[in-house]
């Protein structure tokens, strides 16, 4: 052997070494990394989507109210796609030439070999007609889907509405949402998406690289079956949503009717409002900027649970509930009334002549004066040092009532109106402020909002003699009928029952006695018990209130009626809570109310518009514009108005608003 | 030397090389009828297809082996200047007469067959070179030595660069092993190692970076070396050398390669991706490799290949299709059976008396070894994409009988170890 013989083992080694790198490469990408092993799906896989129907809405005399219609998408798979007659295919769609080029254009630039919508939503007519022809189109397939449809055309705030995700929906989702998939995005669309929307379907097909179908992946085994959504029962009785939503014709404001005894929303109006089929289809997109963003009394503001008003007057039973069950007054305690209160330097005034009032007649007749000494004996009833830790126990109990925060309804972007706590006096008047300083609480105006359905909550509480039940829309999920936990639970407010009967006396009178403040809005053999508002609004016209519950015995209805700049409550809100009630507990409105009712559809109360930017700047109650109502603000705005002054203003006529009546699709049996 | 007269051809054979080339030939069989795969047309027995013509291509390889066993192995030395005579005339002919394949113009037409001359020129070149190392005995410490056995093994390359096949010319550099083996200075190794290092360095670091290295190493060792002035010499000169060097890398890498060549090599130093185009069989190759993951998807399982993602499937990408449905395993064992033909050939080799099968043996082996490196290096991307065969495993019949030659040659050759010097 030569000594040249140990060269063997370097070239041996070196065998060797590539090897374990050959080995150690392979490792890597075979064993650690599973990239590769995912790339490889889905060069070989495509999923195709069956999308599930959403599940439908009744109301709750069982009638159908939010339901599916079959639409259907062209996909288009671009390099399956052969010359084809572009006219013709245009015609078919009703589409023009170039938006087939530049639809066909778009597809490619997502993807070539995978199928992209190459237009959404066919009509079922359409759909028929391009069926015939769809073999002249290789590449071209359709895509069952369903779209909703409202049978009413009301509700389009309650109902909201469905729309294509969003790239962040997609992201927020972690995956769940794919591009194409629909989503609830607003009212009971959104809250109830996951009920609502089911399960997709997917079939998994093997495609080679030429992209052509190799059949079925694992013989079907990973492939799902849509499941429909399930559907839901709501408490909405469409037959007053209708009415409601006609009776707010070209009015801005809210109603909220509440069935007192479980919590169920008999009819939420948010007006100005929109047909929800607006928001359907291809022209969603179009409509949305049209009658949503682009109507100036903004629709897209749900005012029955956005909306802030000071509740004014209605917000006196409240007082009085507390003042009773805190031993301040009894039913028979007089305050003399001398056509105002004096609060320190500042004078609230009253409206009426009546001298000595008790309670029964303070409500009937909304006395300003009786209810500033209530205030001022529940605020003192600690002495006068206490004050502030005395108001401070009052609004927890008034809070008891749902005012100052959520009521959880189960709609999106509830807000919860402005209640304040000591604290925040503290920080305006330092440490010595006393009733005289927020007085103005006494009747429901001042630095206190809530939203309608707040108000109707309490008087659903009042109805209730002492407790509420969470105001919810939905009262069965699913064909189980569930409902949500927290929409069977009775919520007390911490005031005895026997307190309540004085003060719905009040209430009875308001309405149904020569006194009242309501004695138009009468119903022939219903004894509704109510209280007017007028809320002061110092940029226009003040706001109509009225709220009131149905029959006085066993009340089968709370309701909350605002008409914004609308003037005294008896003029309009009243009268319109009125019929609502009528209407739900006869069926129809009888004999002269129905006239009357026709009347009330026809009025048109529309505000007349500011400038816009002045108006934002000026406006404080005015829920057209939702704004701070708050102490502090209130200095800066008054500084605000005088710069405001100097700008001119330009003010509008109120239009009246177009009613939007749209085609609607034959549905196909 | 006594031996049985039926016995007298396979005495001596060594029968573990001829139960791997076996081995091998059926895991070529098997994998090529796996990746053309079709449920419909299932026939292993159709000899219009891949597979069927690889089972003719096996079996007449087989025999064209074990009739190489009944020659009598001197034969090959005495006509070693013969065969590659014949071979470098092949690789001129082909350059005219030649069928052009794939931008090569590499094959020759026979009938329904075709030739590729460039497989065949491997043994012409690893004979002659056994026949002149064996005959003059040199130990290529003279420049006149080292430039006879480089002109051998440079004829055929450049003549097949000419076609061009830059990977089958490539594989010429394998006869550096045996050179080194019989004498050749391990600095040509080095050297040539230098140069690929610096030849992918150039691309991943700035030139100006690289000579500052290069001059500090130079310094220092020249530092260390002070009082040698030989190496003083010899070391700036080569630093001088090594930094020419990258300037011409630089020129001739954008003057001297095709376009194509030169993004599969951005490629593979991932100076570039490109999921499409030139990019599209290593990604492909690799997604097939790596989805068979620790053990594979089984026989005729395999998604990537059956549904064609892999071009090149069943030549010079048949790897892809082990690694899918025989997964990190199967990958062992392939990798593992070639090692184990390498390591033997060469014990092989070292056994021989005569020089000439020792070189011929060493040829054979690092041929072999430089093709399962570049290719399945290759399929999984720490290689750029040079299109040769897996030895044995790869379809086509040029590619299978050549390297049966080549090795039933060796075979012989070994079964007469004790016979002449």
């Amino acid at each position: 052997m030569d000594q040249l013989f140990n060269r063997k083992y370097i070239v041996q080694g070196l065998f060797i070494v590539i090897a374990l790198i050959l080995l150690g490469k392979l490792f890597y990408i075979q064993v650690i990394s599973d990239k590769a092993f995912v790339s490889a799906e889905s060069n070989v896989l495509r999923k195709i989507y069956k999308y599930p129907a959403r599940g439908a809405i009744l109301d709750r005399n069982m009638k159908v109210i939010v339901q599916n219609e079959p639409v259907y998408d062209l996909m288009v798979t671009p390099n399956e796609v052969k010359p084809f007659d572009t006219l013709a295919l245009a015609k078919a769609l009703d589409i023009s030439f170039e938006d087939v080029r530049k639809n066909l254009r778009k597809a490619r630039g997502k993807s070539s070999y995978q199928a992209t919508p190459f237009l959404k939503q066919i009509s079922v007519q359409s759909y028929a007609r391009l069926q015939e022809t769809l073999y002249r189109f290789p590449g071209f397939r359709t895509q069952d889907r369903t779209i909703r449809h409202y049978p009413d055309s009301v509700g389009g705030q309650l109902f909201g509405y469905v729309k294509e995700v969003s790239p962040l929906d997609i992201e927020k989702s972690e995956g769940f949402y794919k591009p194409g998939d629909y989503k609830g995005k607003s009212g009971l669309e959104f809250s109830y998406e996951e009920t609502l929307r089911g399960e997709k379907g997917v079939i998994n097909t093997v495609y080679d690289a030429h992209n052509t179908p190799q059949g079925s992946y694992a013989d079907g085994k990973y492939d799902i079956n849509a499941v429909s959504g399930e559907r839901l029962i709501s408490g909405i009785d469409m037959r007053i949503q209708k009415l409601g939503e006609e009776l707010m014709k070209n009015k801005v404001g809210a109603i909220v009717a509440i069935e007192p005894s479980s919590g169920e929303i008999l009819s939420l109006v948010s007006s100005p409002g929109y047909d929800p089929n607006l928001l359907v289809g291809r022209n969603q997109g179009n409509n949305y900027m049209e009658f949503i963003v682009g109507n100036p009394y903004r629709p897209s503001l749900v005012r029955p649970i956005m909306g802030y008003y000071p509740p004014g007057s209605s917000f006196k039973p409240v007082d009085a509930l507390i003042a009773l069950q805190e031993g301040v007054i009894d039913p028979n305690t007089t305050f003399f009334c001398p056509h105002y209160y004096q609060a320190g330097n500042r004078k609230i005034k009253c409206e009426h002549f009546d001298g000595s009032i008790a309670l029964r007649r303070g409500i009937a007749r909304s006395c300003n004066t009786y209810f500033c000494y209530v205030f001022q004996k529940l605020i003192t009833k600690n002495g006068m040092k206490n004050q502030r830790q005395t108001y401070q126990e009052w609004r927890d109990k008034v809070a008891k009532f749902g005012f100052g925060s959520k009521l959880d309804i189960d709609m999106p972007y509830e807000r919860k109106g402005y209640f304040y706590t000591a604290d925040h006096y503290d920080k305006i008047y330092g440490k010595r402020w006393g009733y005289t300083n927020v007085i103005s609480q006494a009747i429901g105006q001042g630095e206190i909002t809530a939203t309608p359905l707040q108000m109707a909550n309490a008087m659903a509480i009042i109805a209730n003699r002492g407790y509420y039940i969470k105001p919810h829309l939905i009262k069965g999920i699913g064909d189980k009928n569930l409902v949500k936990k927290e929409y069977v639970v009775k919520n007390y407010v911490g005031v005895d029952a026997q307190h309540f009967e004085p003060v719905i006396d009040g209430m009875q009178d308001a309405v149904n006695s020569s006194w009242g403040t309501a004695i138009l809005s009468q119903i022939p053999d219903i004894l509704l018990c109510g209280k007017t508002g007028t809320v002061q609004n110092p940029h226009g016209k003040n706001h109509s209130v009225f709220i009131g519950f149905a029959p006085r015995d066993n009340p089968k209805i709370a309701i909350a009626v605002i008409v914004e700049n609308a003037g005294f409550g008896s003029t309009y809100a009243a009268p319109i809570a009125s019929y609502m009630i009528e209407k739900y507990l006869k069926g129809t409105v009888t004999g002269a109310r129905a006239a009357q009712a026709e009347w009330m559809k026809n009025q048109n109360l529309l505000p007349v518009l500011k400038d816009k930017t002045a108006a934002v700047k000026l406006t404080k109650a005015d829920s057209l514009l939702i704004k701070k109502a708050d102490s502090t603000k209130r200095i800066k705005d008054s500084l605000r108005i005088k710069s405001a002054i100097i700008k001119q203003t330009v003010t509008t006529k109120p239009k009246e608003l177009k009613t939007v009546v749209i085609d609607k699709p034959v549905t196909q049996k | 030397m006594q031996q049985q007269q039926g016995n007298r051809f396979f005495f001596n054979v060594d029968w573990i090389t001829v139960l791997i080339y076996i081995a091998l030939c059926a895991i070529g069989f098997t994998n090529i009828y796996a990746s053309i795969y079709n449920p419909d047309k299932a026939g292993v027995f159709d000899f219009t297809s891949s597979y069927g013509k690889q089972l003719i291509y096996v079996i007449t390889g087989l025999i064209l082996g074990l009739s190489i066993l009944l020659f009598d192995g001197r034969l090959f030395n005495v006509f070693a200047p013969f065969i590659y005579g014949m071979t470098i005339l092949l690789l001129i002919v082909v350059l005219f007469v030649g069928r052009n394949v794939g931008g090569n113009q590499a094959w020759i037409p026979i009938g329904s067959f075709r030739l590729q001359p460039s497989e065949f020129a491997k043994f012409g070149t690893a004979l002659l070179l056994a026949r002149y190392v064996s005959t003059f005995n040199p130990k290529f410490r003279d420049i006149k030595s080292i430039m006879i056995a480089a002109a051998i093994v440079l004829a055929p390359l450049l003549l097949i660069m000419l076609q061009p096949d830059t990977g089958s010319a490539l594989v010429f550099l394998a006869f550096m092993f045996p050179l080194y083996r019989e004498g050749l200075s391990g600095y040509f190794l080095l050297i040539f190692l230098g140069m690929i290092v610096l030849f992918i360095a150039d691309f991943l670091v700035p030139t100006y970076i690289l000579i500052l290295i290069i001059t500090i190493i130079a310094g220092l060792f020249i530092y260390n070396n002070r009082r040698k002035q030989k190496v003083i010499f010899s070391t700036v000169l080569v630093t001088v050398i090594a930094i020419a060097y990258l300037f011409v890398v630089k020129i001739a890498y954008e003057k001297v390669l095709a376009p194509h060549q030169r993004s599969r090599i951005e490629l593979m130093l991932g100076l570039k991706t490109d999921n499409k185009g030139a990019g599209y069989n290593v990604i492909q190759s690799q997604i097939a490799i790596g989805s068979g993951q620790a053990t594979g998807r089984g026989f005729l399982q395999g998604t990537q290949t059956k549904y064609g993602y892999v071009p090149e499937q069943s030549t010079d990408f048949i790897f892809s299709t082990i690694g899918e449905e025989w997964g990190f395993m199967g990958c062992s064992v392939v990798i593992g059976l070639y090692i184990f033909l390498l390591l033997r050939l060469i014990n092989l080799a070292e056994r021989q008396r005569s020089t000439f099968s020792r070189v011929y043996g060493y040829s054979v082996a690092c041929i072999l070894f430089f093709h399962v490196f570049i290719n399945i290096g290759m399929t999984i991307g720490i290689i750029p994409v040079i299109g040769i065969p897996l030895p044995l495993i790869s379809y086509g019949g040029s590619s299978l009988w050549s390297f049966t030659i080549l090795l039933f040659i060796f075979l012989k050759l070994d079964s007469n170890r004790m016979g002449f010097i």
